[in-house]
């Protein structure tokens, strides 16, 4: 096995107070000294600093960037074309049998196109655009000099502000290039909290000036991986591998929001993406089942792979839990599944078995929190 | 106080034995948000799963450190689980068993021979 990598943000962990865990080939802050319960409560409270740089960083460039868009829209079911100048939006690579590949963000930077790929991914998203783009003319680069840091909270946009007040004025998918620290970052108005907040790519050797100046606020606090996946959970956000993956479908997955009428049937560039037949004939007639929010009713957590039952006792499984635990915030346990359609309604109640019990578990919407984007 | 290596504190109260986790075990939890209590009267036998505890980051299990019955346990945890974490070698107790044989006991570690244990 390989060595695991770091960010350049490790020794600045290390003198946290950091615990630090292998995750998608990185040595990364699960926690901190506040711990996750207390670094999640404090993300929604005031503003939370995550270091994500072990996300890949990808800059699609050399050709107009109208070219590169629709070059990128024969690999996503998602309108690239139609995102304007300083604009992201979130998108899912697809397989031929309408499997999601990855999640990812691609933001319109004026003169080419910036995407934000899960860490685990990276390398096969890296070849995947390559392969489709390259013989277009078209440069796939994945960056290594520069780190990634979100900072997400109500109190996200005043911190940042103090380092530049032109961070005020961006709005929820906003992109623009801000300097920070003396540094040229790149600043997107969007994070996996649910909260406001921002995502902050940064030339590596500024990643620790920029860290510390927003940590010597009152109101920030580094928060580690494990209150990220709570956080992420409680706003009903998917996680790659878990709650989406090759097997999943956006329209299983509920993400058909992700993906713009211009690219459905009868939209002027439907289709055109990987597993479009699957797809678009799940839009027309339905799925099988569904991801849903599950609430358990009692106080004990339901995790990943916990079975759905239709009843409280007999039958086989129809369903299962792709993500779950305390949502700290809710105060009580909060989970992500699929279901069958038919039990998909909000209402609905199911159980799962936890420790051979079949407990109660309400299919909820989502989110369990309320976004709170500044729109 | 006696442990065992499951990181349990075991300590005589009278003729039962109060049962809880050390502050190292809570430490090394994290954040407990579920705890289930076994029935006051259950006859247990050693390592027998009596408790579950979940933090934020995974379940487990206390067993059962001797063989006895359950008389009384501390339905406090259920509402409050995060006593585990605030005070867990004193009022976050798990339950109070009577043991049959307390000559049982003496094999336990000491404080001392737990220190050594958790390095």
């Amino acid at each position: 096995m390989d060595a695991l990598k770091q960010t350049p943000l490790f020794d600045l962990h290390a003198s946290l107070g950091a615990k630090m865990v292998p995750f998608a080939g990185y040595e990364m802050p699960v926690q901190y000294a506040l711990g996750v319960m207390k670094e999640h409560l404090h993300t929604r409270e005031k503003a939370g600093l995550f270091d994500v740089s072990h996300m890949g960083q990808v800059v699609l460039d050399g050709a107009p960037v109208s070219g590169i868009a629709l070059a990128l829209e024969t690999l996503v079911p998602v309108d690239v074309a139609g995102l304007g100048e300083g604009r992201q939006r979130y998108a899912l690579f697809t397989n031929d049998a309408g499997g999601i590949e990855d999640d990812l963000m691609i933001a319109n930077r004026g003169d080419h196109l910036f995407v934000v790929v899960n860490a685990a991914c990276k390398e096969a998203d890296f070849a995947r655009m390559e392969a489709a783009l390259a013989p277009r003319g078209i440069r796939v680069r994945l960056l290594e000099d520069r780190a990634l840091l979100a900072l997400q909270g109500p109190a996200a946009e005043a911190a940042l502000a103090t380092l530049n007040p032109a961070v005020r004025d961006m709005r929820f998918m906003d992109v623009a290039t801000v300097t920070l620290c003396g540094a040229e970052c790149w600043v997107s108005r969007s994070g996996y909290t649910g909260e406001d907040g921002y995502e902050i790519s940064v030339p590596e050797g500024s990643a620790v000036a920029l860290a510390e100046a927003l940590l010597a606020l009152d109101a920030v606090e580094p928060i580690g991986l494990g209150a990220r996946d709570s956080l992420r959970l409680e706003a009903g956000l998917c996680l790659y591998g878990h709650d989406i993956d090759t097997t999943t479908t956006p329209v299983a997955a509920a993400l058909t929001w992700a993906m713009q009428k211009v690219r459905r049937a009868g939209g002027d560039r439907a289709g055109g993406f990987p597993g479009a037949g699957v797809i678009l004939g799940e839009l027309a007639g339905g799925v099988a089942d569904k991801r849903v929010g599950l609430k358990p009713e009692g106080r004990a957590p339901m995790r990943e792979g916990v079975a759905l039952f239709e009843t409280d006792a007999g039958g086989t499984p129809i369903g299962r839990v792709t993500s779950g635990g305390f949502g700290p915030s809710v105060g009580g346990p909060v989970a992500m599944g699929y279901v069958p359609t038919p039990l998909s309604t909000p209402g609905t109640r199911v159980y799962g078995e936890v420790r051979g019990k079949r407990l109660p578990v309400e299919v909820v919407s989502l989110p369990f929190v309320t976004q709170t984007y500044k729109r | 106080m006696k442990y065992t290596e499951e990181h349990e504190w075991l300590r005589v109260e009278d003729d039962v034995v109060v049962v809880g986790i050390t502050a190292h075990a809570a430490e090394q939890l994290g954040d407990v948000v579920f705890v289930e209590l076994p029935d006051e009267g259950t006859t247990v036998s050693k390592d027998d799963e009596v408790v579950v505890i979940e933090s934020v980051k995974a379940a487990s299990d206390i067993l059962a450190p001797l063989d006895g019955e359950i008389v009384e346990v501390n339905s406090v945890l259920v509402d409050e689980p995060g006593k585990v974490n605030d005070d867990p070698e004193g009022e976050a107790w798990f339950f109070k068993m009577t043991v049959e044989d307390m000559s049982a006991l003496d094999e336990l570690m000491d404080e001392a021979a737990y220190r050594k244990f958790v390095g």
